[in-house]
């Protein structure tokens, strides 16, 4: 390849060109692959998508979202624990759950249910995962309001 | 490819002293910085930071796996430039990185998969699910595991670097598949807690998690350049052991 005329690139602008338009090409093909995968590869339904498009009762699934706030007592038998999930839109689906919960399952706080959902809509599960959302705060300022908790960040920020 | 361009390249190979010269006055900053930097910030994890409001003690764990995490990921974002520059410079060197990056990336990614693992069993109930952020970042380390064998399958049969090479810039894909995952999917793996709107962390785990970070970055950067120097030195030793063995022929 003799490159004599100002108009042809060198070869390693080609081969530049060349790569990051296939890269380019390449990560637009993967992005659009694993965007296309977005509700299959969800690993568990919303209540509003169980409000949508009920699955078959007896079928095992998957449901997430929050415990609802002061949703959960405990059944006569002592212990069988009854809750409600809560999604993005408001649905709610009532749970059963027979066992020991994790650490981390309180009111207010994510939940991925394992079990079925039985003929009267209540969806009984097997497993309890909880999940922990984004937000890292140490226990001290637990409880404590926004404006009291501006207070001691300052507090803390200042010395 | 012609004669000329073969030669060019074993001399980039035989002779990289500008680049062994910065290493050697490199990697031993890197080295002190790196472990002064990561003993302290998870001394200061450990002791000084106060337990979570819920996850408690447990918390403590982030300040492995965040950076490890972020290795793993940076490790292939190296592959992935390196090649780049090799495949359009064809520069030994950027070759040499790639391969030096590697296995360091593999570690760093086995590393946040075994502490994600350990966290995960106290606070989600679980050692392990088959979430978008688990099974991508699974996937990352198996990618790596390829590239380690393929490159030294490469090294081994004397097939052209740019195999490799464009097995980095591909697996490239998988990286912001594993930044997005979250997002895209209901996972069991919490969003991102750092975005470009600010931090959900609190100032008492972000600072020594960002301390950590840097250490363990400074770390990686030493492992790579001690890497590349020994990958160099084989390759001289080998280019030297043919070089006798030639002579050795023509003498008989």
């Amino acid at each position: 390849m003799s490159v004599t005329s100002n108009s042809t690139l060198a070869p390693k602008h080609q081969r530049l060109i060349l790569v990051l338009v296939a890269l380019f090409v390449l990560i637009a093909a993967g992005l659009l692959a694993a965007w296309g995968l977005r509700s299959q590869a969800d690993y568990f339904y919303l209540p509003e998508d169980i409000a949508e498009n009920p699955p078959e009762p007896g079928r095992a699934i998957r449901l997430g979202g929050m415990v609802q706030n002061g949703s959960i007592r405990t059944l006569d038998d002592g212990v069988t624990i009854a809750f409600a999930v809560v999604g993005r839109e408001g649905n709610a689906v009532p749970v059963t759950y027979r066992g020991i919960v994790p650490d981390l399952f309180v009111e207010g706080s994510g939940v991925i249910a394992n079990g079925r959902l039985a003929k009267g809509g209540t969806f009984e599960a097997e497993t309890l995962l909880a999940k922990h959302d984004e937000n890292y705060t140490p226990r001290e300022l637990e409880g404590l309001s926004d404006g009291a908790m501006h207070e001691v960040l300052e507090e803390s920020a200042a010395q | 490819m012609g004669i000329g361009t073969r030669d060019k390249d074993m001399h980039g190979f035989a002779n990289p002293r500008r680049f062994l010269a910065l290493a050697r006055r490199l990697t031993p900053i890197l080295v002190g910085v790196g472990l002064a930097a990561s003993t302290a910030a998870i001394l200061w994890g450990l002791i000084a930071v106060p337990p979570d409001r819920l996850m408690g003690e447990t918390v403590r764990i982030i300040f492995i796996h965040v950076p490890t995490a972020w290795l793993g990921m940076a490790g292939w974002g190296t592959i992935a430039g390196a090649s780049l520059a090799f495949i359009v410079w064809r520069h030994p060197l950027a070759a040499l990185a790639a391969r030096a990056a590697a296995v360091p990336g593999a570690v760093f990614t086995a590393l946040c998969l075994v502490t994600g693992s350990i966290w995960g069993r106290p606070t989600w109930g679980t050692w392990w699910v088959w979430d978008g952020r688990l099974t991508s970042m699974l996937i990352l380390l198996f990618l790596y595991l390829a590239y380690i064998a393929l490159s030294q399958a490469v090294e081994r049969e004397g097939a052209s670097a740019r195999l490799p090479a464009i097995f980095g810039l591909v697996g490239a894909v998988n990286i912001p598949i594993i930044n997005r995952s979250v997002v895209w999917w209901n996972s069991l793996h919490q969003p991102p807690s750092i975005t470009t709107g600010g931090s959900s962390i609190d100032g008492v785990f972000l600072w020594p998690m960002l301390i950590a970070l840097i250490g363990f970055t400074c770390i990686f950067a030493a492992c790579v350049l001690m890497n590349m120097r020994a990958l160099l030195a084989q390759t001289q030793a080998e280019a030297r052991l043919r070089r006798r063995a030639m002579e050795a022929e023509a003498d008989a």
